[in-house]
């Protein structure tokens, strides 16, 4: 009886996990099909699979530059959020300062306030009063901290034995050489995790780079692509096809990082990051 | 005294300065920017131009309740919340109670509910608009029964087709939140009520669902406020809000009238007042959920 319910489930959970899969299935044999087949067949193709849709959308646009776009954006938001977010993190977590209250508060409420809300202001001080339309900064500095990721380094900093800290004052270690040498080595897990949540905001953002870059030598990937769904593709000769091709080059690395390091994307590791 | 002035360990501020100010830059002084801009009759200036920008008071917010089009956007999020969030919290609470039971294939399991969720929407659109064409594979199977005009072109359609994607994208990590609250759920409970005779369905009822009540609070405000920031979705899977305004989201409304037509005063105004929507649905929702 028990197993038999058992077994229920588990249908009915890789029945699930088949519909959330099979658009990912989708994008890649759409993306290798020279004429897009669309019937019930069609999705399960015997023969004829190319590459040209990519060769398609490389002459469309210019893959290589917008990956690299991607990744400057990406490193530099990565950059910023794990170098002043851990040294905030552990200033929240472990040292008694003033103004910490507040800021606690502040990161809490940034949470509940979508972005996307404040990009008119944001739009108006960085492209209207300091000129940053069409540059890295630009794209960059709203998103040059990551407030989950500061949670995420608080929550694991906090967690770490008050003794090893006292200790380690006694011995007469200085601050930053506490954090860096004794607490840094113990949330390393965190750092990945906090690392892995912080790149999927910057890799995967479509509104913000697409209001501040006009130039298209320096538009990321995703707004590249977005670009020529909504522009160019009516004049391709397969437009779904290399619209698939660009959106396997832009899903891949993400899907690949998770994949590759799934266990530190677990409920468990970022419970203790949300839920505080 | 620096101690007075710092706290006891003013190496602290120095270690938080570059995120408070991180925060003030991009979070403190915009919001009250967008406040600001809303009163006044504000427009695009060269920088550095002396520009007059006289107080104007409600008159945005006039200008922008009485906007059919702002309506109209307004509705279709509340559309969209209504689909979006029971479907959210139900089949990702009832999908994390199964990952929870099975033992085989977990790994596998999980990792492809969440494949969406670290996927740009932009990629994923670009599927969905291939699966949903008219002449698309979910037609196909469909034959007589695919609606006519078809998905995303059909104005009762559009905004229910953006609200199963959203549900689609997001679930993966609400699956995860719930897997975690239900790590914290007791064990002796399901016990206990299977010696009272409760049957699977009884114990989820009964054991489960209030045992993860804090993390449906949390799935529920975090999906609304995904809700409140569409934008993407509509700018492109539906062709800019289509069909004809069906699936206009208040942020794609926001950009249209603040940065295509350079209103920015009354685009600001539309964000405070979501601001504000936000906030008193995270407030009643917390209190409704969290009772007890």
């Amino acid at each position: 009886m028990v197993k038999q319910r058992r077994i229920w489930s588990t249908a009915a959970l890789f029945l699930g996990a088949f519909v959330f899969l099979f658009p990912f299935y989708y994008m890649v044999i759409g993306s290798l099909q020279e004429k897009p087949d669309t019937t019930v067949k069609g999705a399960f193709p015997t023969g004829g699979l190319t590459l040209h849709n990519y060769s398609e959308i490389n002459s469309r646009v210019d893959l290589a530059q917008s990956l690299f776009n991607s990744v400057v954006f990406t490193g530099g938001v990565l950059l910023g959020t794990v170098v002043f977010g851990v040294l905030a993190g552990y200033a929240l977590a472990r040292l008694k300062f003033r103004g910490r209250g507040a800021l606690f508060a502040v990161m809490l409420l940034v949470q509940i306030i979508p972005f996307q809300l404040l990009i008119i202001p944001i739009y108006v001080m960085i492209v209207r009063s300091y000129g940053l339309a069409d540059s890295y900064l630009g794209m960059i500095a709203p998103f040059a901290i990551n407030s989950t990721a500061v949670f995420v380094f608080r929550q694991f900093f906090l967690q770490l034995p008050e003794d090893l800290f006292a200790a380690a004052a006694l011995d007469g270690a200085s601050e930053l050489r506490i954090l860096w040498s004794i607490a840094l080595p113990l949330v390393r897990p965190a750092i990945l995790t906090a690392t892995l949540l912080t790149f999927i905001g910057p890799w995967n953002e479509f509104l913000w780079p697409f209001l501040v870059t006009k130039d298209q030598s320096l538009q990321p990937l995703a707004v590249t692509l977005a670009n020529y769904i909504s522009n160019i593709a009516g004049r391709a000769s397969n437009p779904y096809g290399a619209i698939l091709a660009g959106a396997v080059v832009l899903a891949a690395p993400a899907v690949a990082l998770f994949v590759v390091f799934q266990k530190r994307f677990t409920g468990a590791e970022l419970s203790s990051g949300v839920k505080g | 005294m620096l101690t007075k002035v710092f706290g006891r360990q003013p190496l602290g501020t120095v270690f938080a300065a570059p995120y408070a100010l991180f925060l003030a830059l991009v979070f403190a002084y915009p919001l009250g920017l967008a406040v600001w801009i809303s009163f006044h009759d504000y427009f695009f200036a060269a920088p550095g131009a002396q520009v007059d920008r006289p107080f104007v008071g409600l008159e945005n917010y006039q200008t922008v309740l009485s906007d059919p089009d702002v309506q109209r956007a307004f509705l279709n999020v509340a559309i969209f919340l209504v689909i979006n969030v029971p479907l959210t919290v139900v089949l990702s609470l009832v999908l994390a109670t199964g990952l929870n039971s099975i033992v085989r294939a977990r790994t596998f399991l999980r990792v492809s509910y969440y494949v969406p969720y670290v996927t740009a929407s932009v990629a994923l659109v670009g599927v969905w608009l291939f699966l949903f064409s008219s002449g698309g594979l979910v037609n196909q199977v469909l034959g007589p029964l695919a609606p006519s005009p078809s998905w995303l072109v059909n104005s009762h359609l559009a905004m229910p087709v953006i609200a199963l994607f959203v549900t689609w994208k997001q679930m993966g990590f609400f699956i995860l939140l719930y897997l975690a609250a239900l790590q914290g759920v007791s064990k002796d409970l399901y016990e206990a009520a299977s010696i009272d005779g409760a049957g699977r369905f009884r114990s989820f009822m009964n054991v489960t669902v209030p045992g993860v009540r804090s993390a449906t609070s949390l799935v529920v405000i975090l999906a609304t406020i995904t809700g409140a920031n569409l934008f993407t979705e509509p700018y492109l899977l539906t062709n800019g809000g289509g069909p004809d305004g069906a699936s206009a989201s208040p942020v794609f409304v926001m950009y249209q009238k603040g940065i295509e037509q350079g209103n920015p005063d009354t685009a600001s105004a539309i964000g405070v007042i979501l601001v504000a929507l936000v906030l008193v649905i995270a407030l009643v929702q917390r209190r409704f959920l969290e009772r007890d």
